[in-house]
């Protein structure tokens, strides 16, 4: 979200958030740009996330009631697997650590939310994400006290497996948890409270699709905000620390394996609440829904926006919700059947996987907030060899 | 006890397969320290253009042949043109790069294709051998998968034995500055590596398949598999990869066959068996050398 901004201001702004002592000094030790260029903003790490979170509520707001039903439903889609890529990206970007892993995650966290909606009375439904969450860390802490152990291929190999392998346990309990045609889920109708805010905002009726797309973008606020604020705290700083330099963050007396394994653990409790809230947009929690190709689009969707980034995750996701339909279109256009057009989504992320490793490993923001800095390090370059 | 025979045949059987794949995974990683995760994708492409010439009248062999050769070409452009950028970067790119060639070969075979599933012919029976009074789980396809296995591994083993290029292979995947002082063309070397993975990769996904049905993704448990192999006999090792995947058929046999709906549980124990190996002997249970971890 304020990602943007980062790496200028990296050192200034991640110091106050967690109130540590000496941030004043750092701040005036700082380029005087630095100081300047943040007057419209407040300088609290944690008062520009808030300002930034209310803007993003404002725009969810006015995003929602101006666009069309379908519209609607592709957001409520889009920010599941914004949430799951938010959570992605802080692992693989913040802390090096890849997983093709999550789309399992995600069905711990949909398979839960569907078992406890399917009770006769059923929890409030925020109890039941909350739990979804829950469950989906705690397989998350399993998985990331192995995953601290390996890296790289091993890792990515060892991830694959659980994509792979996870599905089938729901085949295997097939009584109690659907087996190949999976659980259907009820979900929630919109509490009263729903139906007057939005008559009173802008009047339109309120469906059971804008709910959930409301519900999702609720999460998906909340979720943004507190792994923003998590990326700028001490703890995001000793993650980076981790995934740069392993030898020097060990001498700092820092517990890579500890460090790590808190990394996947958030990451999976994301992707839990991404499951939560896919169980309810789409009504079913199936092993069909879970397949590798879901861990492999949230891959591409932080590679493109550029690993580490929120900002990037939430346009990466935007990418896998709306470019399927158009591609899909095109490949009709040129005289695909349906099933051969549908493939041509697929096609293109891995095309886009490989052709953004090797000439923009940054991604797309990333790739943008580097030649930012190189013209303010020009920029800066020039007036201090003036003065 | 003839549960017990026909569980350990078939487990054999699959393990041979199992090992060929972990080798092409083997030998890339051998060569350029990357896991090649599109291998799967790439076997499953030669698979559909043995189909294809099958459909269209030719014989198996003939169509056995061209399918190997197009493997050949396919990993060479690919070491070539898309892995050549990311050799020596870090190793995430490399992952990242094999999993878009993965996801976009899988794709194209289905824009290709078609996504259906289609029987593959097998040049030999199914039907299990007859002995004394019973039939046993080994067919003739069975002796078929295992007999090609082994004569690939043999041809292999002398190819890197007693031949120039395989001295030359060799060099390279173990020191290239070294091997490019003395005059091996290491570029053309890693190509011809990758090339010949992928044959063998392209030859498990034929065996894999005969009698089989096919369709674009049927390869994705059998990269999981041939990792877990792979990692079973510490990535490194040739002879680790063969055992690991004889290892590994039967382990998953045995759950197949034991466990009540046990087939639902193969993928799963594969992940729980892989997680054992990575915790309790991370090097694999055949490491030729610890010196040499990437």
């Amino acid at each position: 979200m304020s990602d943007l901004r980062s790496t200028a201001t990296d050192t200034p702004a991640a110091g106050k958030a967690s109130s540590d002592a000496p941030t004043e000094a750092t701040a005036g030790a700082d380029e005087p740009t630095a100081t300047r260029r943040r007057t419209l903003l407040p300088s609290s790490t944690l008062l520009r996330h808030l300002l930034l979170l209310a803007l993003g509520a404002v725009a969810t707001v006015v995003i929602l009631e101006s666009t069309d039903p379908f519209t609607n439903s592709q957001l409520a889609t889009l920010s599941y697997y914004a949430i799951a890529a938010g959570g992605l990206t802080v692992l693989t970007g913040m802390n090096g650590q890849i997983s093709l892993g999550h789309g399992a995650l995600m069905a711990v966290g949909a398979y839960t939310t569907a078992l406890f909606l399917s009770a006769e009375e059923p929890l409030p439904l925020p109890l039941i994400l909350l739990a979804a969450i829950l469950v989906a860390t705690a397989v998350g802490a399993l998985v990331g006290v192995a995953a601290a152990r390996l890296h790289g291929p091993y890792l990515a190999g060892a991830t694959l497996a659980l994509a792979v392998g996870l599905p089938g346990l729901a085949i295997y309990f097939h009584d109690w948890l659907g087996g190949e045609q999976g659980l259907r889920v009820r979900a929630p109708r919109a509490p009263e409270a729903f139906d007057s805010f939005i008559s009173a905002v802008s009047g339109n009726s309120a469906s059971n699709t804008k709910w959930l797309a409301y519900l999702g973008a609720i999460c998906l606020l909340i979720t943004y905000f507190l792994l923003a604020n998590l990326v700028r705290s001490r703890i995001g700083r000793t993650w980076r620390a981790v995934r740069d330099q392993e030898v020097a963050a060990e001498l700092a007396g820092i517990n890579l394996g500890a460090w790590r394994v808190l990394a996947f653990t958030v990451s999976a409790a994301a992707a839990g609440l991404a499951g939560g809230v896919l169980a309810l947009v789409v009504r079913l929690a199936a092993p069909s829904g879970f397949t590798l190709v879901l861990s492999l689009s949230l891959l591409t969707a932080i590679v493109i926006g550029g690993l580490g980034s929120l900002l990037g995750a939430l346009l990466g996701s935007a990418l896998l919700v709306f470019l399927p339909p158009f591609v899909t279109d095109l490949g009709s256009g040129w005289g695909l059947d349906n099933t051969e057009a549908a493939q041509l989504a697929p096609f293109v992320y891995g095309v886009v996987l490989i052709v953004a490793m090797i000439f923009a490993p940054a991604g797309f923001v990333g790739s943008i907030r580097m030649r930012w800095l190189t013209r303010q390090a020009t920029r800066s370059a020039a007036r201090s060899s003036r003065g | 006890m003839q549960q017990f025979v026909n569980v350990t045949l078939t487990g054999l059987t699959e393990g041979m397969v199992y090992a060929a794949f972990a080798l092409a995974l083997v030998l890339i990683w051998r060569s350029t320290r990357i896991v090649n995760f599109a291998q799967g994708s790439m076997a499953a492409a030669t698979a559909f253009i043995a189909l294809a010439l099958i459909q269209s009248g030719w014989s198996y062999w003939a169509a056995l042949v061209v399918a190997l050769v197009s493997g050949f070409v396919l990993g060479a452009v690919i070491e070539r043109v898309v892995v050549r950028r990311v050799e020596g970067g870090p190793e995430l790119n490399a992952v990242i790069v094999t999993l878009g060639l993965f996801v976009a070969i899988q794709a194209g075979i289905a824009i290709v294709f078609g996504s259906s599933f289609q029987s593959f012919p097998t040049p030999f029976g199914l039907q299990g051998f007859q002995v004394g009074d019973n039939r046993i789980a080994f067919t003739p396809t069975s002796l078929y998968v295992i007999v090609a296995v082994l004569i690939t591994m043999g041809l292999l083993v002398a190819l890197f034995r007693f031949t120039r290029v395989g001295l030359a292979m060799r060099a390279s995947a173990f020191g290239q500055e070294v091997a490019r002082l003395l005059g091996v063309r290491v570029g053309r070397m890693l190509t011809l590596g990758w090339g010949l993975a992928a044959v063998v990769g392209s030859l498990a996904g034929l065996l894999i398949a005969g009698g089989e049905f096919i369709y674009p993704a049927y390869m994705d448990s059998l990269i999981v598999f041939g990792f877990v192999a792979a990692v079973l006999g510490g990535l490194d090792s040739p002879i680790g990869a063969v055992v690991g995947g004889l290892i590994l058929g039967l382990a998953l046999s045995y759950v197949s066959g034991y466990v009540p709906r046990g087939s639902a549980l193969v993928n799963v124990s594969a992940l729980v068996i892989l997680m054992v190996v990575l915790l309790v002997r991370p090097g694999g249970l055949f490491a030729s050398s610890t010196a040499r971890r990437a």
